[in-house]
């Protein structure tokens, strides 16, 4: 926001209202109300919806239980990063076999035209409020595998994607470290309205 | 080895189109009517006991007349010896299938027949392995493109997933380390005029 000042990129264009959608808002005071109203979430939704969202959103990050669709050599990394060194259990996240009690869906590995149809069953049968984190170049765009017959180029082709992970592996501690960017993410975006 | 040479080119010679010591390796070219037989026989051959068949795969030379090369890989586990066993086939040929000998060769046959579509007969199980559902081609042709012909995504209109034709936002990309001027011919061995290299660097 802010970078390219607008009304000096096209010096013969009358400038619109500070608030129209395509322009960006250099830092200033309207930037600064425009941040104040959409972070007031206790103007904006009252105080109790506002605690209530914490709350849940603490209850939600702080216990996700993640799904793992280990499909290949993202795997391994993923189950480093549930062993002792980088222990996903001091987060609260223990690994479920079912889709039906988890939350989270970490979609390790390179994902084939074959297992598509699969994938996207068992994302299906994830119960509200599931996200889907994909861990790895392949699971990211195709990786290395990208340009072969029988790999599909990114799983947000089948599933939507809240975080991606990148690396070929990524190491246990990216992978940690992209669960607590997930985490974030709930605590920011998680509304009681949105279920 | 030798003692292992002379056997064998004394057991099944006759039937061999030839023996041959390529890269330290034994191979035998055979043709396709005499496979079975000499499979037979060097399997059940008291001192050779090739009784192990590690692999079973295809070559394909496209610019042949009998474009596959199916080849055998065999192992006798007493002499320590391993031996190749390689047969020519034509696209619509089909290659008995050496499953009564070797039952290694079960998912192996099925395996040539979904990546290349050689067609082994008496096989009981003659299905696609590795390839989707419903696929269509044999990918490992040196025709069949790297990208294939279907992709896949997730339709929210139909609900479930649907193939597509491949459409690649970025296009395949070869990178030639080696020179990192193009069409600069990198000085061969033995090659001592410079002229030519200043020729060639346009």
């Amino acid at each position: 926001m802010g970078i390219i000042d607008p009304s000096k990129h096209e010096p013969g264009a009358v400038s619109a209202t500070p608030l129209s959608a395509d322009m960006p808002i250099p830092p200033g005071p309207d930037q600064d109300a425009i941040l104040a109203a959409v972070g007031d979430e206790i103007a904006n939704r009252g105080f109790v919806i506002a605690k209530a969202d914490k709350l849940f959103n603490w209850a939600r990050s702080g216990s996700l239980w993640p799904m793992t669709f280990g499909l290949a050599c993202c795997a391994v990394e993923m189950m480093h990063s549930a062993a002792s060194r980088y222990d996903m259990d001091r987060y609260g996240m223990l690994f479920r076999p079912s889709p039906r009690q988890s939350d989270v869906m970490i979609v390790a590995g390179t994902l084939t035209n074959k297992m598509a149809p699969a994938l996207r069953r068992v994302y299906d049968q994830m119960p509200e409020p599931r996200w889907v984190l994909s861990m790895g170049s392949c699971a990211n765009g195709g990786g290395y595998y990208h340009y072969s017959y029988a790999v599909v180029r990114g799983c947000d082709r089948i599933v939507p994607v809240d975080v991606y992970v990148p690396g070929c592996p990524p190491t246990a501690e990216a992978l940690i470290y992209g669960l607590l960017q997930l985490q974030k993410k709930i605590r920011r975006t998680a509304t009681i309205a949105r279920i | 080895m030798n003692d292992f040479h002379d056997r064998l080119t004394k057991l099944v010679g006759h039937q061999c189109q030839a023996i041959e010591m390529k890269g330290g390796e034994l191979v035998l070219h055979v043709a396709l009517a005499d496979l079975v037989s000499v499979l037979k026989a060097v399997r059940d051959d008291t001192e050779l006991a090739v009784t192990q068949l590690s692999d079973l795969t295809a070559v394909d030379f496209p610019e042949r007349p009998e474009r596959f090369d199916v080849v055998y890989q065999m192992l006798s586990v007493n002499n320590n010896m391993r031996l190749r066993i390689i047969t020519r086939a034509d696209e619509g040929d089909i290659v008995p299938s050496v499953i009564g000998l070797f039952r290694s060769a079960d998912w192996a046959e099925r395996e040539v027949w979904d990546m290349f579509g050689i067609y082994f007969s008496g096989h009981p199980d003659m299905r696609r392995l590795l390839t989707d559902y419903g696929f269509e081609g044999h990918p490992l042709r040196k025709d069949f493109p790297l990208t294939g012909y279907v992709e896949v995504r997730y339709s929210d209109t139909e609900r479930r997933v649907v193939y597509e034709p491949v459409h690649l936002n970025q296009e395949y990309r070869d990178f030639d380390f080696l020179s990192p001027w193009e069409g600069m011919q990198l000085p061969q061995v033995g090659d001592d005029s410079d002229t030519d290299e200043e020729q060639a660097g346009a």
